[in-house]
């Protein structure tokens, strides 16, 4: 099937079986290296990207699916060699030890703060609930968020969200 | 540089690993890219005991796109050895472990057939294509009764599903017992559990036919070890084979192994090379065939005189260990048996163990490896002891450490613990926590009828494995500094960090001891062709020894450096010449490191006998373990309704020796207390009654996440060790081993009211709701 996306504000145009999976077509076609795959079954958000501005976890996402769409994967968050502010949160905190869940835990950290500008500590947790970390204990990472939010908070100041009142949980994307 | 900086050494010093991880732009197993890669697929038993009557493969041989299918026999014809144990104990029955099973298979998923293609979509595709009869069998999986008359066998060649006895014991502990005012006995059950490293294992193998050059990639924590192994199993000359870790998601011991997957690899490379084959295991297959920990199962007993004081302690267990014994599996609960007495003063012991296999995955080191074990039981012990007597259970505790004028301390297990302050770290977190006021809020909320639960754990882990007698490789650790012609450092070492940070508290080091930036220092690590050899990062050893080979190699090239520095001065001796923040003073006069270095590269002019470069090897071998120490308090409430645990709050003080990276040592204490929450609350690998494993998956076996945890609370004191020159310890493990207990001592006092005194983890709620349901009835 032919398949048209732009990832990380890239068009890319290929031939691909119907089954081939969003995960497989950036690793592997692309070679975005970044997005890992922990479980193949969306239960530990270790390859989540963004669709069109949503996270998804792309190891249960055809890539068919994504005709047509926007992806962004960790790759496509630095700016012309500026870090974003929730990879720089995660450097500052300690958000991270042996890597392998960072990538999808960013994206969804992201899409939280996207939503929520400034979560309580409760609500980052519950934000969170689809991303596995076997590593941190989950801390530096809630921390690492915190001080994303408070960097964002401190150059833009967008208007609350729904969301921004959602209980800890709402943000669980499975 | 300027001599007046601050010392990186002590700082809260962010990574140099994680612009990479960050990024997306590191490399595990799977990022690595090559050219002509092959795919391959395992068949693997979906029986856990069951004869293998037919494997049709025909199917498989022809289906698109693939290359290359083997079984056993090929591995026979090959003369490819088996899966070794390294750590065989005295009269123990080992059975063959081949890489691929023969004849029968004794667990599911044990690999039956390894298939590879072109692609990874179609080499699974082909494992679909094989039809096999298998002929099912009995399963041996509860421990007791596999070692009862009449269990179906795992191996029939043994006679016996025992794999083993073993026995350490001191003091005279029938007389102990006889006179004891209280004897206390309680069934413990050390669940097992799924490491569940976030990425699974995984395999790349390449053999260059013309060098006759065999590289393994693969996801581990102890290269060279497996190189090692792999070269024995092969019957390859060593120095053909190179392993490499590169980046590693993650291992918590699931990865100081050498796999079956590990020799398939390498035999299809060598049958197919110069192409490189990839292997990369599914969650599914991780969970069901990377080594399970824990699994042991026993009778503690204690006696106790009048005032709480140990008199003794006994326990009988069994450790399961799966269908085959891996790497080090038999020698894990050893380590539960050396640890029993715990920070106590305990006048006699016995541990009595049997090792079983069960048609189940093998069991092996995981986070803790066989001490989680020993400070669990002592530590319900202690509150039991607690609980008979109406004592408060950090009396208890208070009573039985040793103190601290007391060490260098020699255990009832014939340990010597090098030195600890029990009390103080005791004390500090009972500050931290406000014990009295938090039985005082148990007090009036229990009149609310709310169960609020107060926990303490007091431990001592054995750590910085370790002296070399007590490792079947070794217990030593290597560094290479190199000082690069222009000044730049690199370090070798022979560790093999996984996310630990490493690469960035070694840094640290050298750029304090040489006066450099750390931007100028680069530590390299896992690549078996690079890096001299070394033994791996386990056991809380990484930077008590390696990092400790790493200050001596330090000192070795700060010395030679001298010497060059002292001709190149025009001083009398290396002794005359001084070196701060990176430069080099004798008689007025100076040379940076960086020019040093280029003169020894250059070698115009040399002292007498001076090798030309500047680098120096170091391998140290620590005279003893060392034993971190410390106190948790957990505070839960429960409940009432549904059986729910909530962390309410969470204080740890560990004493962990000298710390070098502040940020890293929170990390390693909060990963490892998680990790400890998931066994105490919601982890437990199940198998039923036909061997089939139930928590195949991420759906099954519950990780904590992040709304599970508490904010801990954490702080420290820091006892020096003269075990090694740093005084460090080793924190990987604490929090693993101190954690769970204090949750379950929680847990257990929440549920006082209903006449609760033990409960098996995993707490989960629905079990605590049945307690509290029968204890309301009684």
């Amino acid at each position: 099937m032919k398949l048209a996306v732009t990832v990380n504000e890239k068009a890319h145009e290929h031939e691909v079986e119907p089954r081939l999976l969003l995960v497989h077509y950036l690793r592997e076609v692309l070679g975005l290296t970044g997005t890992h795959v922990g479980c193949e079954t969306t239960l530990c958000g270790a390859c989540t990207v963004l669709l069109d501005g949503v996270p998804v976890k792309a190891c249960t996402v055809l890539a068919i699916q994504a005709d047509g769409a926007k992806v962004v994967t960790i790759e496509g968050l630095e700016k012309d060699g500026v870090l974003d502010a929730m990879q720089q949160g995660f450097w500052e905190c300690h958000g991270l030890q042996c890597g392998f869940c960072t990538p999808g835990m960013i994206l969804a950290a992201r899409d939280l703060l996207d939503r929520n500008p400034h979560p309580t500590e409760d609500q980052v947790r519950g934000g969170l609930d689809g991303n596995l970390c076997r590593c941190t204990g989950y801390q530096h990472i809630v921390d690492a968020v915190l001080h994303a939010a408070k960097k964002r908070g401190a150059s833009a100041a967008p208007a609350p969200s729904p969301a921004a009142t959602a209980a800890p949980g709402a943000g669980r994307h499975a | 540089m300027s001599a007046a900086r601050e010392p990186y050494v002590g700082r809260r010093v962010k990574r140099t690993e994680d612009p990479r991880l960050i990024r997306g732009l590191a490399h595990y197993v799977d990022d690595l890219r090559f050219a002509d890669l092959l795919h391959v697929s395992i068949v693997r038993s979906m029986y856990a005991h069951a004869r293998i009557v037919s494997l049709d493969l025909a199917a498989a041989r022809s289906a698109a796109g693939v290359v290359d299918v083997v079984t056993v026999e090929d591995l026979d014809r090959a003369r490819i050895g088996d899966v070794p144990c390294a750590a065989s104990m005295a009269g123990m029955k080992t059975p063959a472990h081949r890489p691929l099973a023969r004849g029968k298979v004794r667990f599911v998923g044990e690999p039956v057939a390894a298939i590879v293609a072109t692609s990874a979509y179609a080499a699974r595709d082909a494992v679909d294509l094989v039809s096999f009869e298998f002929d099912p069998l009995d399963a041996a999986v509860d421990l007791e009764k596999a070692l009862a008359p009449g269990s179906p066998l795992v191996h029939e060649e043994l006679g016996t599903n025992k794999a083993f006895e073993w026995s350490v014991a001191s003091g005279d502990l029938d007389a102990v017992f006889k006179s004891a005012a209280k004897v206390l006995t309680q069934r413990i059950v050390h669940q097992r559990l799924i490491p569940c490293p976030m990425e699974p294992r995984g395999c790349v193998a390449q053999y260059l036919p013309g060098e006759r050059q065999l590289t393994l990639w693969t996801s581990t924590q102890i290269p060279h070890l497996v190189r090692t192994a792999l070269a024995a199993v092969l019957g390859l000359a060593e120095n053909r084979v190179r392993v490499v870790a590169p980046e590693v998601g993650g291992g918590f011991g699931a990865k100081l192994n050498f796999y079956a997957e590990e020799i398939l690899l390498s035999v299809l490379a060598m049958r197919l090379g110069p192409r490189p084959v990839k292997w990369i295991a599914t969650r599914r297959e991780d969970f069901a065939a990377t080594i399970h920990g824990r699994g042991q199962l026993g009778m503690i007993e204690g006696a106790a005189d009048a005032e709480g004081r140990l008199l003794g302690i006994r326990y009988r267990s069994i450790q399961d260990l799966g269908a085959y014994p891996q790497l080090l599996a038999p020698a894990i609960p050893t380590l539960t048996g050396l640890m029993l007495p715990g920070c106590y003063k305990v006048g006699a012991m016995r541990m009595d163990l049997t090792g079983v296999y069960t048609n189940k995955m093998s069991t092996d080191a995981y986070r803790g490896a066989g001490r989680p074990e020993a400070t669990y039981q002592i530590e319900r012990l202690i509150d039991l002891v607690a609980d008979e007597l109406k004592l408060d259970p950090v009396e208890v505790r208070r009573r039985n450490f040793p103190a601290a004028s007391e060490f260098p301390f020699k255990t009832a297990s014939g340990l010597t613990y090098d030195s600890g302050d029990y009390r103080r770290a005791m004390d500090k977190a009972l500050a931290l926590a406000g014990y009295e006021k938090l039985r005082a809020e148990q007090q009036s909320a229990r009149l609310e009828g709310r169960l609020l639960g107060v926990g303490v754990s007091s431990y001592v882990e054995i750590c910085a494995l370790g002296p070399s007698a007590a490792l079947a490789a070794g217990g030593w650790e290597s560094a290479t500094v190199r000082i690069e012609p222009s000044g730049k450092v690199t370090v070798l070492t022979g560790a093999s960090p996984h996310g630990q940070g490493q690469e960035t508290s070694f840094a640290q080091l050298a750029a304090d001891f040489l006066g450099t930036d750390l931007d100028d220092v680069i530590v390299k690590h896992g690549d078996t062709a690079e890096v001299q050899y070394g033994i791996g990062t386990f056991g809380s050893r990484a930077t008590a020894v390696g990092g400790t080979a790493l200050w001596h190699a330090l000192g070795r090239v700060v010395e030679k450096a001298k010497r060059l520095a002292a001709h190149l001065l025009g001083a009398a001796s290396a002794e005359a010449v001084g070196f701060e923040g990176g430069v080099f003073v004798a008689n007025g006069k100076t040379l940076t490191l960086a020019e040093l270095a280029t003169a020894a590269h250059h070698a115009k002019s040399l002292p007498e006998g001076f090798e030309p470069g500047l680098q120096a090897t170091y391998a140290f071998e620590p005279k003893n373990f060392t034993f971190p120490f410390g106190t948790h308090v957990c505070v839960v409430e429960v409940d009432r309704n549904t059986g729910d645990v909530r962390i309410v709050r969470y204080v740890a003080v560990d004493d962990c020796g000298r710390v070098l990276n502040p940020l890293l040592v929170d990390g390693q204490v909060h990963g490892g207390i998680v990790q400890a929450l998931g066994q105490a609350l919601f982890e437990e690998a199940v198998y039923d009654e036909g061997g089939q494993l139930v928590t195949g998956t991420f759906m099954d076996y519950a990780l904590p996440r992040a709304h599970d945890c508490p904010r801990f609370e954490t702080d420290r004191t820091e006892t020096p060790t003269d075990v090694n020159p740093l005084g460090v310890k080793g924190v990987g493990e604490a929090g693993t081993i101190g954690a769970t207990p204090a949750i379950v001592n929680a847990v257990v006092d929440a549920l006082e009211p209903f006449g609760v005194r033990h409960v098996d983890m995993p707490l989960r709620p629905e079990k605590i709701w049945r307690l509290i349901q029968a204890g309301g009835k009684a």
